[in-house]
């Protein structure tokens, strides 16, 4: 796997906008949320980023068990991987928003329940990978249950929030997405966000694939 | 389809010959729920009653589904292999695995249910969630025990790889029963059911696509 140029400029032009617009545009000035609406760029855009991730780790995946191409099965862990940096951050970026909008860092909701799920299922992902000595074995079983934890976690992140009632914007009558940002404003920033941090994403996986390619070649 | 029927009889006899595994794990989610009683002795929130109560079954069912696959010798797999295709090999783990933990989670509900004394507002949806969840339960713990069991037989792993899949699960059958204990009418209870019953096609529907993968070593 090896990206284009263009890509990668894309990239940081991207998430420098980001961080410069996103911190500076203005923006609707709402109750209760007032500032922490700046979040919209950086948290809701790493679930975008870590959804992507999974996707192209279980497309991987697939792939893996079609071919037994060992390359396959480095590039699902990898986007593993990079993908669970981008849920920790939106975990993170989520909860210090929480403490500020509905006053505790964590709050039983099915959202945040479902994000929490995901990943312990990818973490529980990285602890069936290390307890294999065989290469061949561990690449099988793990792209199975790689397969396996998508289709539930989807079901899981996706259609269970939309059956209760949640805090989280977006849902029961929760402004969110919809609601504030029509306004265009937040859309210029929101958009350049989520491909920003998905090509960023991208330019992360690529590098660690190259670097353990190398280190194969080493030893 | 034959095949299938000799495989569930070989199952059925080999545990009629050595009951106490799965008299164990019977045993094991007796006794617990006992414990629930004995130490909690009143519920008056129902939410709390159907927690205790899955959480055990959770627990019970990971000894119940692991000892089939972990105790299959690695000679008694390999003629397996020879004999049958690994859908029908499969399927039929998971409806044994179905029939054995319906037949705990029936049998613990209703002792959980005597002992508490629990009043339900509609019983069919009750059961189903019973039902239901412990077949759930069955689908997805058998192709995760064949996992574990690649990793060398290890109910650790096969825990830490169960319980954030079997997680939506058993949000789903708890919401379920808690509204069947409450009474709450059907027509938003079906919804639930709905997605509970989707949850153990396609549990059921990517084992069988999956577990060819695994069987080949």
């Amino acid at each position: 796997m090896k990206l284009p140029i263009g890509f990668k400029i894309a990239a940081i032009v991207l998430v420098i906008y980001t961080l410069i617009a996103g911190l500076l545009m203005p923006v609707p000035t709402l109750a209760i949320l007032n500032e922490t609406i700046r979040n919209l760029y950086y948290h809701v855009t790493s679930w975008f980023a870590m959804i992507t991730m999974f996707i192209m780790a279980f497309a991987y995946s697939i792939a893996y068990l079609n071919t037994q191409k060992e390359k396959y099965d480095t590039l699902a862990k990898i986007f593993v991987q990079v993908g669970m940096v981008f849920g920790i951050i939106g975990l993170v970026t989520g909860m210090l928003w929480a403490r500020f909008t509905w006053g505790s860092y964590w709050v039983s909701d099915p959202k945040l329940n479902g994000a929490a799920i995901a990943l312990l299922a990818y973490l529980a992902y990285a602890v069936l990978r290390n307890s294999f000595q065989d290469q061949l074995q561990r690449a099988k079983v793990s792209a199975v249950y790689n397969i396996f934890a998508f289709v539930m976690m989807i079901l899981f992140v996706f259609i269970l929030p939309r059956m209760t009632d949640s805090l989280h914007p977006g849902n029961g009558g929760n402004p969110a997405f919809s609601g504030y940002d029509l306004d265009s404003t937040m859309r210029m920033v929101f958009y350049p966000a989520v491909i920003g941090w998905i090509l960023l994403g991208f330019w992360i996986s690529e590098l660690r694939f190259r670097i353990e390619k190398l280190s194969n070649e080493e030893s | 389809m034959r095949n299938i029927g000799a495989i569930l009889t070989k199952e059925f006899k080999s545990d009629f010959r050595n009951p106490y595994v799965l008299g164990g794990a019977g045993l094991f989610l007796l006794s617990s729920l006992f414990v629930c009683y004995i130490t909690v002795k009143r519920i008056p929130i129902a939410a709390i009653w159907v927690a205790l109560f899955w959480i055990v079954v959770l627990f019970a069912s990971f000894n119940a589904v692991a000892k089939s696959f972990l105790s299959e010798t690695r000679g008694r797999m390999l003629y397996l292999y020879t004999l049958v295709n690994p859908t029908e090999f499969i399927a039929s783990k998971m409806i044994y695995h179905g029939l054995v933990m319906l037949i705990l989670g029936i049998v613990a509900a209703i002792v959980y249910k005597v002992l508490f004394s629990v009043v339900i507002g509609d019983n069919l949806m009750f059961w189903s969630s019973v039902v239901l969840g412990c077949t759930g339960i069955a689908f997805v713990l058998s192709l995760l025990s064949t996992i574990a069991s690649k990793a060398g037989n290890n109910l650790t792993l096969l825990a830490v790889l169960g319980l954030p899949i079997l997680l939506p699960l058993m949000l789903v059958a708890t919401t379920l029963m808690k509204n069947a204990i409450d009474g709450i009418e059907l027509s938003v209870q079906l919804k639930y059911l709905f997605v509970l019953i989707g949850l153990n096609v396609v549990s059921f529907a990517l084992s069988i696509v999956l577990f060819p993968y695994l069987w080949r070593e």
